[in-house]
Formats: C-alpha cells, sequence, structure tokens
C-alpha cells in the first residue's frame, strides 16, 4: 500500500500540530515561500506577521512566557535569520523554551556564497541551545521531535532548526516519532534524597537562614511547593528579577527583590545570613554584587536542574540537581515523615532584626514640577492591580522601578529580559503574551529609549488589536546609562541624552491610540482611556528628567552597601 | 593555581561536533593547549582529548559545560585517575659526519626512531609521555631542529571504565 507523500513544508507543518503548537510568529522571505504557502493552505496553525525578525523571536519569548507553552517563530534565510541572533541570546539566558524555524538556501548552493546565505547553524551555536541543519527530508519529523525535547527539558532554551529550501519542497511520508534517543542528553530532574535530608537538617539548625528564588521556580511551576517549604521551616524568602512572583510578594515573609537595585531589607538578609537556600538562581553578578564578600561565612544550599549553575560563581555546601518542584516535593514529604519541631527561638533574633531593616527603605525624591516616575508607576500598579495583567517591561531605569514598586503574587505576571537585558524586548514581548492570553490586557511598561528599538511592531499590535497598553515613562535620557554617568562619571551625559518622535502623533499615524500625561490627576483618567481602547495605545509619560533608581548597589560593590537616596552619594 | 588537565570527551560523530567543543573553549575563555579527535572503533562516536591548563574550579565548569553540549555523551577528565597519556613527536634533525655518533647514542637511548635519512637530515619519530617528548627535544636541539611537528595528546585510563560502546544501551548505562 502506498504511504500519502508530504512536502517537507507540510511535514514541518504537521509536526508542529502533533507538538500542539497553535500559533506561530514570522516574516516571509524567498527560501520559506514554500513554507509559507503550506501555511496558506491550512487553517489548525495561526501566523502572526510581525514588522522585524527580532520582534517574532521576543513575541515567541512572550508568548512562551506568559504561557508556559513553547513559543515558535519562523523566519527566511540570511538577513532574517541573523536578525533573530538578540532574541535568540535572551530566550537562551532566560532559559525560555522556544523553537526557531530558519529558511536556508537550497543545499547544493550551502557554501557557495548565495543570495542571502548565512552560517546559521555557526553563528547561532553560542546563543541557542542546540541547532539543527536539515539535510533530508526523512530527518525532518524526528529532529522536530528532538529539538522540542531538547528546549523543553532540562534548563529549557531556545533550539533552532535551519531548514534549507530544497527540503520544504523534498516528499516523504509522515509519521511522527512517539520518542526521543538522545544517548548524550540526560537531564536529572530527580534530586538526591540524600542531598535532601543534609538540606533540611542544615536548614533546621539555621539561625539565620534565607531562601532566594529563582526563575528556575517559575520554570519549574514550583511555586506551590516553595511556598508550603518556606511556610513550614518559617524562613523568609527573597527572589531575583527572574524569580518575580515565584513567592507571593503579599505574604509578611516576603522581603521582595534582592540585587542590585534589591531592597535593603532584601539584600541585607541574604549578606547576614547563615544557610541560604538558593532556589533555581543562577548567582548572576547583578545578585551577588561583589563575589569575594557574597555569602563568606554562609552554607549554600542550591538546587537547580542546570549542573553548570551550580558552584559556578558562589560555592555549594549542599548542591541538588535537579527538577526544583521533584526537589522541593522530596523535601515536603521527608518534612511530613520528620519529627522535628520547627523551633522559632532560634531565629527569634533574625527576625528582629529583618523586621528592623524592613523600616528603611529608598527616600523619595522630589526634583521638580515634573511628573515622578515612581509616582506614575504606583498609580499604574493601584489602578490596575484589581485585572492582574500581565506587565513586560524593557530594559533600564523603568525596569527597575517596575520591579521595586509592582507587587505579583503569581508568576508568569513580569515578562522583562533578565539576563541579557535587551531593549526593543518588551514591547513585542507583550504582543506574544497578548496572542497567548487573548482577552484582557497587557501593560508595557517601557523608557523612551527602549520604546524606540522596536517601536515598528505597534503596526502588528494594530492589526490584530492587540490590547497592549504602552506606558511610557519618558524622562528624555536613557536613564539607566545616564544614572551611571551622574555618580561615576562626573556627570558626563555623553550620548544619553535622546530625542523622541510625539509619541500621539506616531500612535495615531499608526491607528493607534495615544494620550500624552503632564500632570498627576490626567495619569488615571488616561489609564481609563487606554483600557477602554479596543486596540494598542501609547501613554507618553513626560516626566522628571533626573530621577534615579534606588536602593542601588554600585557594580563591584557587596550587596550590603545599599544605597537610598542621592544625598548619601 | 592552574594545572594541566586531560579530559577525554565522547561525542557523537556528527557535523560540527568539534566547532561546538572548540566554541565553548572560546566563548567562555578557556584555554586548549592540546586537541586530537578521531573515531572510536564504532565509527558513530568520535573521542576528542584536550589538554588544558586552569584551576580546579575552572575545570570542573569545562566539564560541566562540556557535558551540556547535545552531541557530548560522556567527559571524563583524566587527570584525576589511573590513565596513560601519549603522544607522537616528529623531528628534522641536521647531522653531520663529526656528530652522529653522539646523535645516534640519543636516539638508542630515548628509544626514538629513524624514520627518513637524507645527507644532512635525519627525520626522527619520538613518542611517549609529554615530558619524554620535550626531553628528547632538548637533548637534540644542540644539533640544529629543522622542523619539530607534535602530535596532541591521546589518553586512556587503565581502568575498562572508558571504553567504546558497542550498542547504545550499553552506553546509556555508562553514561549515566
Amino acid at each position: 500500500m502506498n504511504k500519502q507523500m508530504y512536502s517537507g513544508a507540510q511535514i514541518l507543518l504537521k509536526s508542529l500540530v502533533k507538538e500542539g503548537v497553535e500559533e506561530i510568529f514570522g516574516y516571509p522571505g524567498g527560501v520559506v515561500l514554500p513554507l509559507y504557502d503550506a501555511l496558506y493552505m491550512q487553517d489548525e496553525i495561526k501566523h502572526y506577521l510581525v514588522r522585524h525578525e527580532q520582534a517574532a523571536v521576543h513575541a515567541a519569548e512572550g508568548y512562551a512566557r506568559a504561557s508556559g507553552r513553547v513559543g515558535v517563530a519562523v523566519v527566511t534565510s540570511g538577513p532574517g535569520a541573523c536578525n533573530t541572533i538578540t532574541g535568540l541570546a535572551n530566550a537562551y539566558y532566560d532559559g525560555t523554551p522556544l523553537i526557531l524555524i530558519t529558511g536556508q538556501v537550497n543545499s547544493k548552493l550551502i557554501g557557495a556564497d548565495a543570495f542571502q546565505e548565512a552560517d546559521v547553524v555557526g553563528i547561532t551555536r553560542s546563543c541557542c541551545k542546540h541547532n539543527y541543519l536539515v539535510k533530508d527530508v526523512k530527518d525532518l519529523a524526528r529532529i522536530i521531535k528532538e529539538a522540542f525535547y531538547i528546549a523543553t527539558t532540562g534548563k529549557k532554551g531556545p533550539v533552532v532548526i535551519d531548514i534549507p529550501v530544497d527540503i520544504f519542497n523534498a516528499k516523504y511520508t509522515f509519521e511522527y516519532p512517539k520518542n526521543v534517543e538522545l544517548v548524550g542528553y540526560n537531564p536529572n530532574y530527580k534530586g538526591h534524597p540524600l542531598q535532601v535530608q543534609r538540606a533540611l537538617e542544615t536548614l533546621f539548625e539555621a539561625k539565620r537562614p534565607v531562601i532566594i528564588s529563582g526563575g528556575g521556580v517559575m520554570a519549574s511551576n514550583a511555586s506551590n511547593e516553595l511556598k508550603e517549604v518556606a511556610t513550614r521551616l518559617q524562613i523568609p524568602v527573597v527572589h531575583t528579577l527572574m524569580g518575580t512572583g515565584t513567592y507571593p510578594d503579599s505574604l509578611e515573609t516576603s522581603l521582595g527583590m534582592m540585587g542590585m537595585h534589591g531592597n535593603y531589607c532584601a539584600n541585607l538578609t541574604v549578606a547576614n545570613a547563615d544557610v541560604i537556600f538558593a532556589i533555581g538562581t543562577r548567582f548572576s553578578d547583578r545578585i551577588t554584587g561583589c563575589l569575594k564578600k557574597f555569602a563568606r561565612d554562609a552554607q549554600v544550599i542550591h538546587i537547580d536542574i542546570d549542573p553548570c549553575s551550580i558552584s559556578k560563581n558562589v560555592k555549594a555546601t549542599i548542591p541538588i540537581v535537579g527538577d526544583i518542584k521533584n526537589v522541593l516535593s522530596i523535601m515536603i514529604e521527608q518534612l511530613n515523615k520528620s519529627k522535628h519541631v520547627v523551633n522559632n527561638d532560634l531565629k527569634e533574633k533574625w527576625f528582629n532584626d529583618i523586621r528592623e531593616w524592613k523600616k528603611k527603605v529608598a527616600i523619595p525624591q522630589k526634583m521638580s514640577e515634573k511628573l515622578s516616575a515612581i509616582t506614575v508607576l504606583n498609580t499604574i500598579y493601584d489602578y490596575t492591580k484589581k485585572d492582574e495583567p500581565i506587565v513586560a517591561t524593557e530594559v533600564g531605569q523603568h525596569q527597575m522601578w517596575t520591579a521595586q514598586n509592582f507587587k505579583f503574587n503569581q508568576p508568569r505576571k513580569l515578562i522583562t529580559s533578565g539576563g541579557l537585558g535587551t531593549m526593543g524586548f518588551g514591547f513585542p514581548a507583550a504582543i506574544g503574551a497578548m496572542a497567548a492570553m487573548k482577552k484582557g490586557y497587557v501593560l508595557n511598561i517601557a523608557g523612551d529609549g527602549s520604546i524606540q528599538m522596536n517601536i515598528q511592531e505597534l503596526m502588528t499590535c494594530v492589526d490584530y488589536k492587540f490590547k497592549v497598553i504602552n506606558c511610557i515613562i519618558n524622562n528624555g535620557y536613557l536613564g539607566m546609562v545616564r544614572q551611571w554617568q551622574e555618580k561615576i562619571y562626573n556627570e558626563h551625559y555623553s550620548q544619553t541624552k535622546i530625542s523622541s518622535p510625539d509619541f500621539v502623533k506616531l500612535a495615531q499615524s499608526y491607528g493607534a491610540l495615544g494620550i500624552r500625561v503632564e500632570r498627576e490627576e490626567e495619569i488615571i483618567p488616561a489609564l481609563e482611556k487606554a483600557i477602554e481602547f479596543d486596540g494598542p495605545v501609547m501613554i507618553d509619560f513626560v516626566c522628571e528628567n533626573f530621577e534615579m533608581v534606588y536602593p542601588w548597589v554600585l557594580a563591584g560593590q557587596p550587596i550590603d552597601k545599599v544605597l537610598l537616596s542621592r544625598e548619601e552619594c | 593555581m592552574p594545572t594541566s588537565h586531560t579530559i577525554s570527551v565522547l561525542v557523537t560523530n556528527e557535523v560540527g561536533v568539534l566547532s561546538r567543543i572548540v566554541d565553548l573553549f572560546s566563548g567562555r575563555g578557556y584555554n586548549i593547549e592540546s586537541l586530537t579527535v578521531a573515531p572510536t572503533l564504532d565509527s558513530i562516536y568520535s573521542r576528542v582529548t584536550i589538554v588544558t591548563r586552569a584551576d580546579d574550579d575552572v575545570i570542573e565548569q569545562i566539564c560541566k559545560q562540556l557535558n551540556r553540549l547535545i552531541p557530548v555523551i560522556k567527559v571524563a577528565n583524566l587527570t584525576l585517575g589511573d590513565a596513560i597519556e601519549y603522544e607522537i613527536g616528529l623531528l628534522k634533525i641536521s647531522v653531520n659526519d663529526e656528530n652522529r655518533a653522539e646523535f645516534m647514542n640519543i636516539v638508542a637511548q630515548a628509544s626514538a626512531k629513524i624514520m627518513d635519512v637524507t645527507e644532512k637530515i635525519y627525520t626522527v619519530k619520538i613518542d611517549g609521555d609529554e615530558k619524554q617528548v620535550q626531553t628528547f627535544a632538548e637533548l637534540v636541539r644542540p644539533f640544529g631542529i629543522k622542523e619539530f611537528v607534535r602530535s596532541g595528546k591521546v589518553a586512556i585510563t587503565k581502568s575498562g571504565q572508558f571504553s567504546t560502546f558497542k550498542n547504545r544501551k550499553d552506553e546509556l548505562k555508562l553514561s549515566l
């Protein structure tokens, strides 16, 4: 009996459907024409047309982060593929599961410097978890199966599949493999029970314990387990930027964000702890400050699915390689069996210290009659919190103010570029989040610098009537860099004063709603109008130029050297 | 203190696997002192032997990072165990009538082997560990070394722990 034959393009789409993909982001071009033709002929997968390939990958990442599913992007060869590098690097850093399909020139022309040819496997090697060049249509379904498996297991990340145009056209039967056979890839999920036992014993005896919750807790969907462990062991929890929302900010035991712009209390707690229970964090330099002085006297228990993250920057006393949800579940089981009674007397002084540290916060800055960015963000938060919207951010001062002033009680609500720090990430990521959620609205908190990096996506937003509310904290500067110049480079504002178009008119020209806000009393009416509007909105908040982000630990300083105002500098 | 380590890496024999390893070293600022690659008995796998110099904690990172690569099946730091290390040096040396006897004496004592002889040039093979090859080169340096070609290091454990695998199941068991 003859089996039905399909083109490579059809096999790709059928495989995506098998993986449960319903939406993809992309941009067509010469060598992906057969794929776009196959897309045209089907209705199982919806394609969102962006305006720049970088935005396609960021949107796929926003989609993945908001939904917990895999983000998929499709681009053409050469320039299309090259434009995705920032997006890939961003997803690789922050551990977001993505599949990027890049078209490639005809396999017979590879290496011949063909039109729109680029060595995609070579270029993307260091910014993705794995990549493939498909050389035979017979391998296509297997490769897609492997790619999804690699992207979604271990430390999640982006996988690139480079497909030459002749493979898209070649015919073969379709049978999607049931299993994956990768001898060199066996991420350890279990976590060693004896190590967990040792960790528990150490935590029982700790006088000054703290939990650091990182992005891994979100990736592993382990918020409930974290809450149970922290509550039963009576340990305060700080989170990293990527760990925002993994432990509810509303709880008394949540000390908020730690790190360069973390809370005074969170930083002091970590700096003075005798046992640090680090869960799913890489200990990046933005968290540790001066590495030599970080946790010098503390025992460090470190859970991570990626063995590379353990003892890379901070030496772990008790390393536990495994999936966080599994490891914390083992811990809860052992707690259930244990006769140990958690004794808070040991920690009484510690809780007192923490209560004292909590009182020290950044001192408000009133500099001129212009709007304060912090006031704007607090007002936005208060007004929108009932809707619990997803909040995306770009990168810079506005990002830190958002992380500091918004309270998150659930994971996957803050979508921000953590590791790579990509300006221009927030807007397309918000589009991806909107595509995943399909209802309500998504806030994108932006700066006047960042928003101009992917502003072309306003058209994508208008096309699909995505309700992304861009709140532009417009202070006329690349604020975070300016802040460093003020403090460290003698106020030499070298190339950081940045001009912007009239965002209101710009929004209108795209068919979006533009609103300018210059006074405090205009903030809420603007938000009301924005939420009512059926489509994307740009609110231009004209803010004070020289407001600073505090608390601030200068780069290279120990994390307990926290500056709370300009006067302290 | 940076020390020299011999790391043996078993990989699937596929296009680009060496680039992945070399990129990892250059991208993370690690240093490769020598490198050899060849297929194993079962040609679907290759063995890569890398000599690198670094602090112990960096070596640990290197091994972890290598393990993270998808085509890498197993990584072993042979410096830590009981291993035999071997490399080859090929040298072209000027020899004349006056010093020929002395030269032949050194060659014999070092168990080197003469591979080719022309009127003025002797080509010699020396094998052994790094130190033996180095010592021989130092000994014949006064004669005048015209060319010195050195292989990277290959190494093998004395116990049978890190052998090539006959089938994927055995290999899976061992790679865990």
